[in-house]
């Protein structure tokens, strides 16, 4: 790991996070340096993306801080907030049509003042962001036209024009094939080794397991475990967590775990 | 601390050689288009102060409006023509913009200014100061009353658990409205003949009676003034909630300002006019379809087309079957309908 002089890219301090009276996690504490990948995992309902959200600043923890750059969302000036952290939201609604550079365009949104309007440099920072998601010809299509894995695609670029430090993904391989799920986290992995900090939740644990740097396992209970992915990512942990065994394959370097 | 880290994206920025314009080019129909709706909108006034009963030239038109002369033509554009063309052209446009922002606030393409009960409150409100033999002043005060308590009934119930959803919201404005309904024909029913006709033409939208239409005027250029520094806010709010707070949009107390000003600027057009029908719902889809779907374009033009859309409506009530005069609401729902209908088909969506 390299040296590196700039404050963690995010912080959890002792954060407790609830939904109604249902504990997400207690007493959690980590940081995430640049160029980290955090995987977030756990069984459905264990609220990853409420999670996710509260270390977004969208959302008030139940207690303890949550830390952007080292420092309180509180503490940044209003607005700020999204020039440094980013979130892909897990449904991405298209009640009205937009055109596709439209749709990109609104991750200039943060460095666009009130009156302003997207200029000729916005406009190649949005074509840009499409042609790495595979999308260049698409920037006159609308929305609607678009299938599932195409529209996630979309909503990834758009996250991309934001140019954030922290890149927050809730199920960022959603409605993709095979081939661009590994585009994708190749390009997330591209931008961690740029000094980007990323923090998913996945589904997939062989994905989980080439990517991530570090892991944070959700036990659905409020009990958490969380450290570097080789020592997380164990199948008697993993098998107690999703509630169903696991056991590990040896693959060459790489650990494969398959459901029993 | 510098913000921006050297990210791959700037130097893929970097590498595009041919520089983008398909933002210039769209601006620029833009402009055409707003352009294109000023010049309609004064060609609609143009047709509304010349023609009727007593035709009147363009020139005298002219020379009425600069004040000069005090013949009864002059009169006739000043004191009647004048106000009417005023109050179509107002309360069009404000139906238009509230339909606009109510489309954008629930998410919904159905929405239009009045999903919310508002116009059914000021309604009962309007209806019970006719029933009471009240008149003028008093009718529309009652259903601006009327329309205020509706905004605040929905307001309330729908706020009462703290989540503000679209749906409950919808929910709570689609009772509340059915519930003016059924007071409506309560108070229909009851009334006495003679006053029936009078409150049937409230109901269908009307501008004769529209004497002060200045206040509606000042709203609307006060109330399009007000939403457009945040136009681009409202374009990331229809692209969920969780992103557009993501991108730094403060969403509750956007919200709340959609509502608040929707909620004021139907209160004023239906208390100034009646409950004009489909202007709401229609003009924002076919300025959509026509300029697409940027707020900072959409609420501009939709004002200016449903402007366009009620002068020309009202000129034609009073003018294809004179002297008998047709409720305009009845027109727009005419011209609305089957417009409607066409862009759904051509449309599914």
């Amino acid at each position: 790991m390299k040296m590196d002089a700039r404050p963690p890219v995010l912080g959890a301090d002792a954060l407790h996070v609830s939904v109604g009276r249902r504990d997400v996690c207690r007493a959690l504490d980590f940081t995430l340096q640049p160029a980290d990948t955090l995987v977030i995992l756990g069984r459905n309902g264990a609220g990853k993306s409420t999670l996710l959200h509260t270390l977004a600043g969208l959302r008030a923890p139940a207690g303890g801080a949550v830390l952007l750059s080292g420092q309180p969302y509180a503490a940044w000036p209003r607005g700020h907030e999204a020039c440094l952290r980013g979130l892909l939201a897990q449904s991405q609604p298209d009640f009205f049509s937009a055109t596709v550079l439209e749709t990109a365009l609104v991750g200039r949104h943060p460095y666009l003042g009130r009156w302003d309007w997207e200029g000729p440099e916005d406009e190649a920072i949005a074509m840009a962001a499409l042609e790495q998601m595979g999308l260049a010809g698409f920037a006159e299509r609308q929305v609607p036209t678009l299938s599932g894995g195409e529209r996630q695609r979309l909503a990834i670029a758009a996250l991309l024009v934001q140019q954030p430090r922290l890149y927050l993904l809730d199920e960022p391989l959603a409605h993709l094939d095979l081939h661009h799920q590994i585009q994708v986290l190749e390009h997330f992995a591209m931008l961690a080794a740029g000094g980007a900090g990323v923090a998913m939740v996945l589904h997939d644990i062989n994905l989980a397991a080439r990517y991530a740097s570090h892991v944070l396992l959700l036990d659905g209970e409020g009990g958490h475990a969380f450290g570097r992915a080789a020592e997380i990512l164990t199948a008697p942990r993993l098998s107690a967590a999703f509630g169903h065994p696991l056991r590990a394959v040896q693959d060459g370097d790489a650990m494969l775990f398959v459901p029993c | 601390m510098t913000m921006a880290d050297p990210l791959p994206l700037a130097a893929a920025v970097a590498e595009r050689a041919s520089a983008p314009r398909l933002h210039a080019l769209r601006r620029h129909r833009a402009v055409l288009a707003l352009a294109g709706l000023v010049t309609a909108a004064l060609a609609a006034f143009a047709w509304a102060l010349t023609a009727g009963a007593l035709p009147v030239s363009g020139d005298a038109v002219l020379a009425a409006l600069v004040g000069a002369g005090g013949s009864m033509e002059a009169d006739i554009v000043r004191t009647l023509r004048l106000p009417r063309a005023v109050a179509a052209f107002a309360c069009g446009g404000l139906l238009a913009l509230a339909g606009a922002l109510m489309q954008v606030l629930l998410r919904n393409p159905l929405a239009d200014p009045y999903v919310l009960g508002i116009s059914g409150g000021a309604a009962v409100g309007a209806l019970g100061a006719i029933l009471a033999g009240l008149g003028g002043g008093w009718i529309d005060a009652s259903a601006a009353i009327g329309a205020l308590g509706a905004t605040l009934l929905v307001f309330g119930l729908a706020h009462g658990d703290g989540s503000w959803t679209q749906t409950r919201l919808l929910l709570t404005g689609v009772i509340v409205a059915a519930g003016c309904g059924a007071a409506v024909a309560l108070m229909l029913s009851l009334a006495p003949e003679g006053r029936v006709k009078g409150m049937l033409f409230w109901l269908m939208g009307d501008a004769s009676s529209a004497t002060r239409p200045w206040p509606a005027l000042l709203l609307l250029v006060l109330g399009l003034v007000a939403v457009l520094p945040f136009a681009r806010e409202l374009n990331l709010l229809t692209r969920g909630e969780v992103t557009a707070r993501a991108l730094g949009v403060r969403v509750g107390r956007l919200r709340g300002l959609v509502y608040g000003l929707g909620s004021l600027l139907t209160a004023v057009a239906v208390t100034t006019i009646g409950s004009v029908g489909f202007v709401g719902l229609i003009v924002p889809h076919l300025v959509r379809l026509a300029i697409g779907n940027d707020q900072r374009l959409l609420l501009p033009a939709a004002t200016l087309a449903g402007g366009v859309l009620l002068t020309v409506a009202d000129t034609a009530a009073r003018t294809v079957v004179a002297p008998i005069q047709l409720p305009v609401g009845v027109l727009t729902a005419l011209i609305g309908v089957p417009v409607f209908l066409f862009l759904l088909a051509r449309h599914p969506r």
